[in-house]
């Protein structure tokens, strides 16, 4: 790695490569920065604002701003936890999730921040939005009740021709991801488990197979998200 | 020193949650040790015969009877537990919520595929029966709640330390995999 | 059908960043967007479907089911409902026998709410198939509908004359009204068309540049960055091709002053944007125009026409060789959040009007990723006089952090709503005095919705960047007023509608203080939902936006301002109360079971 620039998380001194982003040079130096709608190789867009770090004052989302020389980053100070709790806390109660029956359980990552993070119930009001399920797909279910928005589908999941296969509808508090009923009729198998496999939540699931891993043996289970990333292992919250 | 009270309930619940605080296994004798039990389903006391310091509400307010539980036990518990899932956010029986009460009980009572000798086509209607909310709440949208355990259940590893920071003041700490919403 | 979609689509050389346009039109031609012209524009485009759906469900006029063959656009903003909205809309509904929101049975009328409509200060006002009505009364919606039952043309509906200066003119036709209350250096009539460009011609682009840095203006759209040096950003930006976008989206409600300037001065426009290419390196501008301004399509088709003919847009401006800049109107279809640049640019690009990640910056990577300005009308309107004047004589007008003069839109409680050009520097209270008041004022919204609601004991504060931004609207709130329902009800019910889903925040948070709000008016807030609501303020500045982070204003402006006005909605003798209701909770079965208490 051609080391170029310096700066500090926390205080913590670190290095980047030009052109790096705050997450990706976080994650090189084996910090972590929880963030939801992230996913290496794919284009980040910033939408689900839980990487919100503080620089200078200003929030940035950590996926999108590229490090600058003598950057002073903090990913740990009180508001910026507070602010990124919100957001779960936000996402919990705008939707329907009722954990206890998710084939996603115990590999959700939005489940996993709020584990990390030690939130008992969201602050907020739950919405029991009306939403529905579809599962007219031949290998797919999506669950809108699940679904955080987070755009990692519409970016991750293109035909042979590239087309998109999903897409946001509407907008607002309204917004839900649309699929394209003709493209999606078309995926094969490994298009669909890649699909369950890109969404951070429980929001498309494969059809025929499930809990196939049991509860209690699943990614999150035993040990936080973040901790391949974090040197220093988390053992109690 | 006289020993804290605690109450407990379930209201729209599967009892799992109770079932939870038993598997806290020989524990069990240690708190029977620090604490005294007063209305609640594991000695069968059916109404409050004292103020108490711990209420533990499992399940979410589904019908009019709930209300009535809640609120009696907001009356008499110094502190209220939302435990588990039903209670902190409705759980499996909110799974009705955006569906309307008439069309549940014709699924549950009349059309469902397990309905069976319903030729009168009756939907129970006693008024020893308590009537049934719109949709399943939250415990802390009828009551103020002042502690939330979640888990499906709350492991037993949690209630118990969640009772005993509770009893001795001492602060709550759950280990990383007794913290769950499943 | 299939055959005119086809050539709509074909006029845009089926480039699928033009797709605004292929839906606009038609939008127009056939009064919806259907699933079978869905098909066509995916084929030709070689988009998915749910590519077309998603840009076309961002957009509040554009329709997937049919409207009616007359659609009424009702504004039920704040102002509006102060004029009189809702009792207009009550005849509306009883004459119609339809209601807001919905397609008449027979599919002859569509009734649907829209927010602002730049008429601020001549509600109530409405479009109807495109045309605009204002000062609608109740009489006046009776007569409507009936004309509408007779099958009448919409150009037969108006009975009244049509407005001052250009509103009047043949491709214009409207009675809307430019209401100019006072004239500055850039409202002027005076200076020649093209006397600035004949000017530029015989300096450098960095001599442009100097200037208007020298006259120290900032951007007119609200957010004030300084203009000059966002030229200075583009011309650096490496790039075969840049960009000069004029921002016409003036979507936050209360702002009508750019639809002036676009109607009596949009030379002055055109000049400031072939100022602004000259100085970059564009030869490209794009008129960003809002949907509900596309009344003025044609008379702004024929300036740009003629400014061509008189050689102040094309090739080799003014004779000098190789000054090249041609502008074209792009149409929204409305989108507050298309006011914000990137979202612009975004739309433009026949996309939703999500706002993009920044760095880069529109001046590095804006429409199709080149370099490109967005500046407001008002901006580049004033670029133009200042280069007429030059940049020190700007600098003699307003304070010496924010020079020049402002177009501000003044509209609700006062005697003369319209434009008035002042220096900067006035305080409300100038402002107040100039408008005329009626009645004691409790409140005045500085700058929208996004701004802030500002009390008596700061009416002395002045107008400026170092004190109170502006992009321009100033809502005057009467003593009569019930400030938290008309007010901020409407504006976060505004916010609500016009967040785009893309934030976290924003789309759920807003949502929330909605709520609570409208709890404490129905009597069953306590103290702890306002200290929630304090509590919660600083998570909105997670959001992207400058729509996501002052979305909450209208309350939070209200609540450190107005706390008196909370405090006396709030329940004194309860601590707890989440708004739950055992009789609304128990109606259902109360219904089912035929029993009456619990």
């Amino acid at each position: 790695m051609s080391k170029v620039l310096n700066f500090t998380i926390d205080g913590v001194i670190c290095m980047a490569e030009k052109g790096q982003t705050i997450l990706n040079a976080a994650t090189a130096n084996k910090i972590y920065i929880p963030t939801l709608c992230n996913l290496p190789g794919l284009k980040p867009r910033g939408s689900c604002r839980v990487c919100n770090v503080k620089v200078n004052g200003k929030f940035l989302t950590a996926c999108t701003t590229p490090v600058a020389e003598g950057m002073e980053i903090e990913n740990n100070s009180e508001d910026i936890i507070d602010i990124r709790k919100s957001i779960i806390e936000l996402l919990l109660v705008e939707g329907n999730h009722y954990c206890p029956y998710c084939e996603k359980s115990g590999n959700c990552d939005l489940q996993a921040i709020a584990y990390k993070y030690n939130i008992p119930a969201p602050r907020f009001p739950y919405q029991f939005p009306d939403r529905d399920i579809e599962a007219t797909n031949g290998k797919l279910l999506k669950d809108h009740n699940r679904c955080i928005l987070c755009k990692r589908c519409i970016r991750g999941i293109k035909d042979e021709d590239g087309k998109s296969i999903f897409a946001f509808k509407r907008r607002g508090h309204k917004v839900i991801i649309n699929i394209d009923t003709r493209l999606s009729a078309n995926m094969t198998d490994e298009m669909a488990q890649e699909a369950m496999d890109i969404c951070p939540v429980g929001a498309i699931i494969k059809k025929e197979i499930g809990f196939k891993v049991p509860i209690g043996e699943r990614k999150y289970d035993k040990e936080p998200i973040g901790s391949d990333i974090e040197e220093i292992k988390a053992t109690t919250i | 020193m006289s020993k804290p009270i605690i109450a407990t309930t379930s209201l729209a619940g599967c009892f799992g949650c109770h079932m939870s605080l038993l598997d806290i296994d020989e524990r069990i004798l240690e708190l029977a040790e620090l604490v005294e039990f007063n209305k609640s389903p594991i000695n069968d006391i059916k109404k409050f015969t004292k103020k108490c310091d711990v209420g533990l509400i499992e399940g979410g307010v589904c019908n009019s009877e709930n209300i009535h539980v809640l609120k009696d036990f907001r009356e008499n518990c110094k502190i209220l537990v939302s435990v588990g899932e039903c209670a902190i956010m409705g759980g499996l029986p909110a799974l009705r919520n955006n569906i309307p009460l008439r069309e549940c009980l014709e699924e549950a009572y009349l059309d469902g595929p397990s309905v069976e000798n319903n030729e009168e086509r009756i939907i129970p209607n006693d008024e020893e029966l308590p009537l049934i909310l719109d949709k399943v709440y939250p415990c802390h949208e009828v009551v103020k709640i002042d502690i939330h355990l979640p888990g499906c259940p709350p492991s037993a590893d949690m209630i118990y330390e969640a009772l005993v920071s509770l009893i001795t003041g001492k602060e709550l700490k759950v280990p990383y995999e007794a913290f769950k919403y499943d | 059908m299939k055959k005119d979609v086809k050539s709509i689509i074909a006029k845009y050389n089926k480039d699928e960043t033009r797709l605004m346009d292929i839906l606009i039109d038609i939008q127009d031609s056939l009064g919806f967007i259907s699933p079978e012209a869905i098909d066509v524009i995916s084929e030709d485009l070689n988009l998915s479907h749910v590519d077309v759906e998603q840009t076309i469900s961002f957009y509040h006029f554009f329709s997937m089911t049919p409207l009616g063959k007359y659609n009424i656009y009702l504004n039920n903003s704040a102002v509006a409902n102060m004029m009189g909205c809702a009792e207009v809309a009550k005849v509306f509904e009883e004459e119609a026998g339809s209601k807001f929101g919905e397609v008449s049975k027979d599919g002859q009328l569509g009734m649907f709410y829209t927010s602002c409509i730049g008429m601020n200060d001549q509600e109530p006002a409405a479009i109807i198939n495109g045309m605009v009505f204002t000062r609608l009364t109740k009489f006046r919606a009776r007569e409507i509908i009936s004309d509408i039952k007779a099958g009448k043309n919409v150009e037969e509906m108006y009975v009244a004359s049509y407005g001052d200066g250009a509103n009047s003119n043949q491709l214009i036709k409207s009675v809307v009204s430019n209401n100019i209350r006072k004239i500055g250096p850039i409202l002027s009539p005076k200076a020649e068309y093209g006397s600035a460009l004949k000017k530029i011609i015989k300096l450098s682009p960095d001599e442009i540049i100097d200037e208007v840095k020298l006259s120290n203006i900032r951007g007119r759209g609200g957010a004030g960055f300084p203009t000059g040096l966002k030229w200075e950003f583009c011309r650096k930006a490496p790039g075969d091709r840049k960009y000069i976008f004029c921002n016409a989206d003036e979507g936050e409600p209360g702002t009508f002053k750019d639809r002036v300037l676009l109607t009596e001065r949009p030379k002055r426009l055109l000049e400031g944007m072939a100022i602004a290419g000259y100085a970059v390196g564009a030869e490209e501008g794009i008129i960003y125009l809002r949907y509900e301004y596309k009344y003025l399509e044609e008379y702004l088709e024929n300036v740009i026409r003629e400014a061509r003919e008189a050689n102040f847009l094309g090739k080799d401006i003014c004779k000098k060789k190789g000054f090249n800049f041609d502008v074209r109107i792009q149409f929204g279809a409305g989108a507050y959040v298309c006011g914000e640049e990137s979202a612009l640019i975004e739309s433009a690009e026949g996309k939703r009007g999500e706002p993009r990640d920044r760095p880069p910056f529109p001046v590095e990577k804006g429409y199709l990723n080149k370099p490109t300005i967005v500046n407001n009308v008002e901006t580049l309107s004033s670029v133009t006089q200042i280069i007429n004047n030059g940049g020190e004589w700007y600098r003699s007008f307003g304070t010496r952090e924010s020079t020049g003069t402002k177009v501000l839109s003044v509209s609700g409680d006062c005697l003369h709503p319209g434009v008035y050009e002042v220096e900067w520097g006035f305080s409300v209270n100038d402002i107040l005095d100039l408008v005329g008041t009626m009645g004691d004022v409790q409140a005045v919204q500085v700058g929208g919705p996004s701004g802030r609601c500002i009390a008596p004991y700061d009416f002395n504060r002045i107008l400026g960047y170092e004190d109170l931004a502006t992009g321009g609207s100033l809502i005057i709130i009467g003593k009569q007023r019930d400030l938290l329902k008309d007010i901020v009800l409407n504006f976060m019910d505004f916010f609500v509608e016009e967040s785009c889903g893309s934030c976290t925040p924003c789309r759920s948070l807003s949502v929330i203080y909605r709520d609570k709000l409208k709890k404490i008016l129905k009597g069953r807030g306590v103290q702890k939902d306002l200290d929630d609501m304090y509590a919660w303020r600083h998570i909105m500045k997670g959001n992207r936006c400058g729509l996501g982070q002052t979305a909450l204003n209208p309350i939070l402006t209200t609540l450190r301002n107005f706390p008196e006005l909370y405090e006396a909605r709030i329940q004194k003798n309860k601590t707890f109360d989440e708004g739950f209701d055992i009789h609304s909770a128990l109606k259902d079965s109360f219904e089912i079971t035929g029993r009456k208490s619990f």
